[in-house]
Parts: structure tokens; sequence; C-alpha cells
């Protein structure tokens, strides 16, 4: 099946990846490149589309706004609040549900669902859930005697809300990745480990954990990008603010309120290309993490 | 340490897979668990490892019983058929994997895994990864694993199916060098009976979960007890004769008439074949259809109706369509009854 490239067959191949390309160029490739260069358009008339001056003003702008600071650092939080917990609690519950084998296939698609469901829908329920008087969060807490707490309107609970939330919508799909991690891993290592003399949390540290590095990478940096983009959790959750007092604030909600809300367009642009830069920083780090530690 | 098996039973479902097993493996020797596959042989390994347990019966390490003991705690060594190396520690690391487990201090775990890598002679690549091995090497590290908490028991599941034929040859000295060495009590699973007659110290037959025979190497093959031992080792495989319509042939036999009754069928491997120019003493005739030579060996294929004889060591290169007329002595010819089983046989002198 391997000819050699010629015109006729590259054309061929061409043809058949046109309408994808077509997609991409239109929704991915160019607004990229329009929005890095819109990042350095100071004087701008979205109407006539003139672009008056160039300059790097927008990124000044940002840089001395605080509530972009607190965008920045909501995001930190929100990242390293999500993430890691989400790794550990999925992890356990993939083991758990690769151990159990009554109704597995009916617990993988209960966990499977918030995944699929409408973060819309999903942030509405929680909502409800958290209600400071009648949300069943708050009912839980009461029998361990704590005082109602206003998940929603205290800003200092806001942001613990919001990554509760995110852990659990992002639960299924972590679970199912190392669920096909853990089944990739050959039974045979861990006969060999219980013959050496292996006990159980041996076997998942010196065996499981190990050869569970790819997953881990992937299930990671995929968790890293996709919290660095939070949105729409923190839209639905707090009814189309930031959080009381900008408390929830991350920063593709700053680009949507410079955009949608301010139309400071140079400015979301700017606020873009700098969230852009510091997710190829992560992800760059998370590669060489991996590189260094996961070869086999 | 002495391994035996008091009625062991295993049962997959409602299928048995071993069938009230008992046997005795001496200390210090190297034997061999031969059959075809699904034969249980791979089963009574898992069971002297502890990674499964019998349906019922007792399994005892000295004198010590451990059928209710799992593999962490009954710490035997083990080679396992895909050697199963730990991908992502090293050679050294591997080796040191189940001292590690034992929480050996590591200075002194390094020189024992160091002093186990000379011992199986891949002391050149400790630090390579096992995927840059090549099967032999990655065999010897398996080996050094498994010796390396000084296990009284060394377990090993078709260590040498992986390799090709001429490794297979070197890595089985190797086995036997190693096991004399260390002197710890192996048994080695096998499909291969080459294998298994050249370097155990004793041979267990098994077939459909029980013990056909339990012997050393040549009684195995000279004294066979039953068709299914005398047809599975041996290669060419050894020829067998039906006598049951024409019992004539056998009568010039000095044995007793009882023995010539129960006779169903007998079996002559292919090198105790003579050639005879009488008639009375012939046991098969026919014509020869093929001659093969190999190097050393000459092959000959002697063929009347339906039957063959294969005959290996021949005083004489016959021509291909000559008639032969085919005998062997009297203590090389197996006498099987209508069950498979041995017939006694006692020369008798006959009048």
């Amino acid at each position: 099946m391997i000819d050699k490239p010629t015109f006729k067959s590259s054309f061929k191949a061409i043809l058949y990846l046109f309408p994808m390309m077509l997609v991409i160029a239109t929704f991915n490739l160019y607004p990229i490149v329009r929005s890095f260069l819109m990042s350095f358009y100071t004087d701008f008339n979205i109407f006539t589309q003139a672009v008056n001056g160039y300059g790097l003003d927008n990124f000044f702008t940002i840089f001395n706004d605080t509530s972009f600071w607190l965008a920045i650092r909501n995001t930190f939080i929100f990242v390293l609040g999500v993430v890691p917990t989400s790794i550990v609690l999925s992890l356990t519950i993939a083991i758990l549900l690769k151990k159990v084998s009554f109704l597995s296939g009916f617990f993988r698609s209960i966990y499977f669902l918030p995944f699929v469901t409408s973060t819309v829908a999903i942030s509405i329920v929680w909502n409800w859930i958290y209600h400071s008087r009648f949300g069943l969060m708050n009912y839980g807490l009461s029998f361990l005697g704590v005082d109602p707490i206003a998940f929603i309107t205290d800003p200092n609970y806001s942001m613990l809300a919001l990554v509760i939330l995110a852990i659990w919508k992002g639960l299924g799909f972590n679970i199912i990745l190392f669920l096909v991690g853990l089944n990739a891993i050959n039974e045979n290592y861990y006969s060999a480990a219980k013959i050496d003399g292996a006990k159980g949390w041996q076997r998942f540290t010196n065996i499981t954990l190990p050869l569970l590095g790819p997953t881990m990478f992937l299930v990671s940096v995929m968790g890293v990008i996709n919290s660095f983009k939070v949105f729409d959790e923190v839209f639905a959750l707090f009814q189309s603010r930031p959080g009381p007092a900008g408390s929830a604030l991350t920063v593709v909600y700053y680009i949507f309120q410079k955009f949608y809300q301010e139309s400071q367009y140079g400015i979301a642009a700017a606020a873009g290309i700098v969230l852009f830069l510091i997710i190829l920083v992560f992800t760059l780090l998370q590669m060489a993490f991996n590189k260094k530690f996961v070869h086999y | 340490m002495q391994v035996s098996f008091e009625n062991i039973k295993m049962s997959y479902g409602d299928k048995d897979v071993l069938n009230n097993i008992n046997f005795t493996i001496p200390e210090g020797k190297l034997v061999s668990i031969l059959g075809p596959s699904g034969c249980g042989k791979s089963t009574t390994l898992m069971l002297i490892s502890g990674l499964t347990f019998p349906s019922s019966g007792k399994i005892m390490f000295g004198d010590k019983e451990v059928t209710k003991q799992d593999a962490v705690k009954r710490k035997v060594g083990m080679v396992f058929q895909n050697y199963a190396l730990y991908p992502h520690l090293t050679v050294l690391e591997n080796i040191m994997f189940p001292l590690k487990m034992e929480k050996m201090p590591r200075k002194k775990r390094e020189k024992r895994a160091l002093e186990l890598a000379e011992l199986v002679q891949i002391k050149d690549h400790v630090h390579k990864k096992p995927k840059q091995l090549s099967g032999g090497q990655q065999q010897r590290v398996a080996i050094a694993r498994a010796l390396a908490k000084e296990p009284s028991i060394l377990l090993m599941d078709e260590p040498l199916s992986n390799l090709d034929a001429r490794l297979r040859i070197e890595m089985r000295e190797e086995i036997r060098r190693i096991q004399q060495e260390t002197g710890v009590t192996t048994i080695f699973v096998t499909h291969d009976q080459e294998e298994a007659l050249s370097i155990s110290d004793e041979v267990m037959v098994l077939n459909e979960g029980a013990i056909q025979q339990n012997s050393d190497p040549i009684t195995l093959y000279n004294k066979p007890n039953n068709q299914f031992v005398a047809q599975f080792l041996g290669t060419p495989i050894i020829n067998m004769i039906d006598v049951e319509q024409d019992k004539s042939i056998l009568e010039w036999m000095p044995i007793s008439d009882e023995a010539i009754n129960q006779t169903k069928r007998i079996g002559i491997r292919a090198e105790d074949i003579l050639t005879t120019s009488d008639e009375r003493k012939m046991l098969f005739s026919g014509i020869v259809r093929h001659v093969a030579r190999v190097g050393k060996d000459t092959t000959v294929h002697v063929k009347q109706g339906e039957d063959e004889v294969v005959a290996t060591d021949l005083d004489i290169i016959p021509e291909e369509g000559e008639l032969l007329y085919l005998t062997a002595n009297i203590n090389k010819v197996h006498f099987f009854d209508s069950k498979g089983g041995i017939v006694p046989v006692e020369e008798v002198a006959r009048i």
C-alpha cells in the first residue's frame, strides 16, 4: 500500500483533506492570526475595519490593570485546585471500577454522564445545590454541625464552589482515560511483582504508577489546558457575573468582558495572547518533565 | 526445598484441569513438567507459586503446608514465559526489585544484584532498560531476578519458548549450569521433550490433568509407562504396529501367550529397527518409499498399504522401491494393551 508520492496521489490526498482544512482554517487558523494581529492594534475602528495605529499599548494596559492580575491569580488558584485533586480522585475511582466487576458498565456510564451533559445545565443544578438556605450542600453540612455557607454569594467561598463543580464535571473523562491506561498494563507485571514479594501498596507505587506515566501525562496536560481556559462554568454558575466581587474572575472571563461588554478588542486580544503564552509555557514544562521521567 | 502435592484438584468452572495429582519434587533437583498444551502443566506451576489456589488438596513445601498462602508469602522465584521484566526499571533495578521489597539496605542489594548479574553473565548491560536487550539477555535478567531473594524453589514457565533454536540450546545449558551452581530446587515447565530430557534430573509427564509418568529421562525414554508417553517422547515419533488382526508376527518371540493375547499394538523406536533376512523373525515388511539423508542422518520410510515405518539407524542404506524385512530386539519392543497401557512382558523359553 505504500506507493511513491506522485503528483496525482498528492493531489488526491489534498482533495480528501480539503474539507477539514477549510473548517480548521476558517475557525482556528484565521482567528488565531487575526487575534494575534489585533493585540497590537492601538487605534481600531471595528465598523470600518480601519487600523490607525500599531503598538504594545494593549499589553501595557492589561499589565497595569489590577483586575487582569486578579484574573491571572484566580485562574492559577483554579488550576491548582482542580488538576491535582481531579487526578487523585479519578485514579482512585478508576482503580475501584477496574476491581469491581459488578455493574461496572453501569457505574462507568454514571461517572461519564457529567462530561456529556451541557455545562449550563450542570451549573444551574449546582447553583441550586450551593443555595445558602435550601441547597443540598448546606443540608449535608448541617449534619456535620457546619453553619450554612453562601457558596455563590460569599467571595470567600465562590472559588471553592467553582473548583468542586469543575472537578466533578471532569471526573468522568479522566476516569475513562485512567481505565484505558490501567487495562493497558499487562497482568504479568503484577504476577511478577507478587512473586517478588510486593504487597498491595508496593505494587501500586512500583508497578501501577510508573507504568501509568503516559496516561498521567495526558490527563495532566489536558487538565491544565482545559482549566486555564475555564469560562462557561463561571458564567453559568454565577449567573453571568464573574462571581461576587470578581472573586471568580478568570482570564477567559476577563477576555470575554473586554471583548463583548466593553468592546476593547485590542485589550481582549492581548489578554488572549498572554493566556496562550502561559499555557504554552506550562505544556512545554510538562513535556520536559515527561521526557525526563516517563521513558521506557 | 522439597515440594509435594497431595490429592490436588483444580477446576475452572466445570472443567477439571488437574485431577487428583500427587507428586513429590526432591530438594535440589531440576525437575521438568512436560506435556502438550492444555495438559495442566502451567496450572501446576501457578499452584506452586501461589498465584492461583487449588480447588482441593494440599500443597507442602518441606513439611510445611502452604496451600492457603499467597504468592507474596510463599517466596518462590519464578521466570515467566515472556520474562515480565519491569519496563521502567534498568536491568540492575529489575534484579534488585525483590530485595527492595524485602527492605534490604541499598548498598547490600546492589552488591547482591551485581553478583547475580555476574552469575548470569549480564554484567555489561546492568544499566540498560529491558527493551534494549535481546531475548536471551532478557532471559538472563529474568533468571537473576528470580534468584535474587535466594528462593528455595525456582519455577520456570516455558522460559525458552521465545528464543530462536540456537539460543535455546545455549540457554538450556545455562539454566543447567546456574541450577547446579546454586543448588536451588528448580521446576521447569515445557512442551518440548528435547528440552526436558536434556536438562532435567527427573521428568514428570502430564496429560489431561493426570501424571502419566514421573521418572528420570533415560527410563522415561526406554521404559515408557504407556502409549502416550511412548508417542510423546522421541523424534521421529515411535513406530506403532497394529498386531490385533494378526498376532502371528509375535509368535517367534520368547514371551508368554497371555502377554501376546493382551497386546494390541507394539511400538518400536526408529533407531531400534533392524533389517533381517529371516522371514520368521520379521515384524514389518514393506517397500522403501523414501530415503532421506540429512548430514550424518539417514531416514528410511518403509510403507506397506496404509502403514508406514520410519527407521533411522539401519546397517544398510537401501534403494527406493526395495522390499525390506524389518525386526527389532525383543527388549527394544514396547507392548501396549487396548487401553494404551504397557503389557508386562517376561521372556519365557519358547519350545
